[in-house]
């Protein structure tokens, strides 16, 4: 159930992103004359202090955001196979330089690190600010890799093709990488949201291609344009509930992949516990 | 001891990797500092100042190793070069007047979050089936909410329109700072909001790993048997369940340090708080490339010091890694 309903958000904001912009079919950065408008039927979340539709840029910024979200998490994922498919399989000094290295990157702060190396790029293009977030944050998958790449090094079907003569690089990438594919995956969703989260901050602080209308410049404009001040609530409570909800939708798949793991996980009243309470209230 | 003396041999390496990558990152990145700022200027530079400047910077015609000893000789010196916004003033010393108030709100947040959070988890767990459930789907989607959004909202709803708190600097205006009862309270409500910021943004993590660790313990037979013996429900809940669930959440709470200052910098600068994220974000703004670097420095080297007294704390709880 909870599968369902995270893997329906996130479906929902895939499909807005990619379809979103076909069906709407409207300029974000067009201004009007009508500024700072609440939600009406001609704007259903209001406009802009330089009028422009605040649902119409939530839609295209969505390919933003997704879009940078979903390129750095594949530079960052394609990072975390190597350095933790390689590091797991080989073991040894490999493993340990390879280790160190992801301990080193897991806990340095990554966001203020993107703000250093943001600061120095001398043009901030969506490309760049997507690879800028990706060598901050692959060292979590690649720490999982790792651990799961040990797990599995062992087993028969590893040391038959070992035994047959393949060499290492085939055994760590057509042996061991398809086994661990889910687990690619669920590191790859978290990955993007991560990185949507730091694109948001990224924008937000000015710091990334504002010519181009995402969620974090959408916070960005509606700051500098103090709709806090003026009451536009309609301004930037959207982009931010987009963010949060994206972010729940994986949180919900993940919890629900971890029940079926753990059943002591879910909701259901524990049998157990309940005599002994209501002796107590009794007493 | 050995678990520690190899986790203090990790940090040192890591400092040092933070150092590093400091002196890299300008050395290797497109263009450097002095570079940028001259072309921002237009090329109207005399040759004369851009050799002054790339002294400041620390760059010169020398080798990378010989430059690489050089700053690290300095940085030993506590010489983080000079500030452009503020100058002349030392990185050190903008950074000096700035961390008190970071370290101040974000690391008592922090610290109510995790307790808040920790104790709210190990009670989700103990009442599996009531209504404490319901703070389930609201921690989930709390759990991605970002920092800054957290942060605009608390100010739209209770600083602009119930004008409950203010929204911005770290003391009202009016207020001479000293060891009065007046500015402490006037410190106390500014730093309110943000830190509820941080603590609302980051409790949800807390709650939701403790819960589910709490629950697997709660399988385990030795909590079965301490019921079976009759000990009080809050005895076996804290002292034989929660004492044993808290190990993994420490660690879980240490990797998730550096996010919580990732958060805490977006934060301040939503508020204006005079903290060490605010004047990063003025650094990056101005080009000021020796703040920009000494702040990453300390940022790096708070999060490495308070990941080690994790760790001391982890030592206390566990006695296996006394051995």
């Amino acid at each position: 159930m909870k599968i369902k309903i995270g893997a329906g958000i996130l479906a929902f904001f895939a499909l807005a992103a990619i379809l979103g912009p076909l069906l709407i079919d409207a300029d974000p950065a067009a201004t009007s004359d009508a500024g700072l408008q609440g939600p009406s039927a001609a704007h259903w979340l209001g406009t802009t202090q330089t009028g422009q539709d605040v649902l119409v840029q939530l839609v295209y910024g969505a390919r933003v955001s997704l879009g940078v979200g979903v390129l750095s998490a594949v530079i960052a994922t394609v990072l975390a196979v190597a350095v933790g498919l390689v590091g797991g399989y080989f073991g040894g000094a490999v493993d340990e330089v390879l280790s160190v290295l992801t301990n080193i990157f897991l806990v340095l702060p990554a966001l203020p690190l993107i703000i250093v190396l943001a600061g120095y790029l001398p043009q901030r293009g969506v490309a760049s600010v997507a690879v800028v977030i990706a060598v901050t944050g692959w060292a979590w998958g690649a720490r999982v890799l790792r651990a799961q790449t040990l797990s599995v090094r062992r087993r028969d079907f590893v040391e038959a093709a070992r035994a047959g003569g393949e060499g290492a690089f085939r055994v760590v990438f057509f042996e061991i990488l398809p086994v661990l594919l889910p687990v690619i995956a669920t590191s790859f969703l978290a990955t993007v949201v991560a990185a949507i989260l730091a694109e948001a901050g990224l924008s937000f602080l000015g710091l990334a291609d504002l010519s181009t209308v995402s969620w974090g410049s959408m916070l960005y404009f509606a700051q500098n344009g103090q709709a806090l001040l003026i009451g536009a609530w309609w301004w930037f409570i959207p982009p931010g509930l987009c963010i949060a909800l994206i972010g729940t939708g994986l949180a919900l798949v993940n919890f629900g992949i971890d029940e079926i793991a753990n059943p002591r996980l879910r909701t259901i009243k524990p049998a157990r516990r309940r005599p002994a309470r209501e002796g107590k209230v009794k007493a | 001891m050995r678990f520690l003396a190899r986790r203090l041999g990790f940090y040192l390496l890591t400092a040092w990797a933070a150092v590093t990558l400091n002196f890299l990152i300008p050395r290797l990145m497109p263009g450097d500092p002095v570079d940028l700022l001259v072309a921002r200027l237009k090329g109207n530079v005399d040759p004369a100042a851009i050799d002054a400047m790339k002294r400041a910077f620390g760059i010169s015609d020398a080798n990378l190793w010989q430059q690489y000893v050089d700053y690290l000789g300095n940085l030993s010196r506590g010489e983080l070069g000079r500030s452009i916004t503020f100058f002349p003033t030392e990185v050190s010393t903008v950074i000096a007047d700035s961390l008190p108030w970071t370290i101040g709100v974000v690391g008592v947040a922090t610290l109510i979050s995790y307790v808040v959070g920790t104790a709210l988890g190990v009670l989700m767990a103990w009442r599996r089936g009531t209504w404490l459930d319901g703070v389930l789907p609201a921690a989930t989607f709390m759990h991605a909410v970002p920092y800054f959004w957290v942060a605009l909202a608390l100010v739209f709803v209770f600083g602009v329109t119930l004008e409950w708190f203010p929204v911005s600097r770290a003391y009202a205006l009016d207020v001479v700072p000293g060891l009065t009862g007046e500015f402490a309270g006037s410190v106390v409500y500014h730093a309110a909001l943000p830190a509820i910021t941080i603590v609302l943004a980051s409790m949800a993590d807390r709650i939701l790993g403790m819960r589910n660790v709490m629950v697997t313990t709660l399988g385990e037979d030795y909590v079965v048997m301490a019921e079976a013996k009759g000990l009080t429900s809050r005895r076996v809940m804290w002292a034989y369940a929660a004492r044993n669930a808290i190990l993994p959440n420490i660690t879980s709470f240490a990797l998730s340090l550096g996010f919580v200052v990732g958060g805490s910098v977006l934060t301040e600068i939503v508020f204006s708080y005079p903290g060490i994220g605010s004047m990063l974000l003025k650094g990056v703004e101005n080009e000021d490339f020796p703040l920009m670097q000494g702040i990453f420095l300390v940022i790096s080297l708070a999060v490495l010091v308070a990941n080690f007294l994790a760790d001391l704390a982890y030592v206390i709880l566990d006695p296996r890694t006394r051995q």
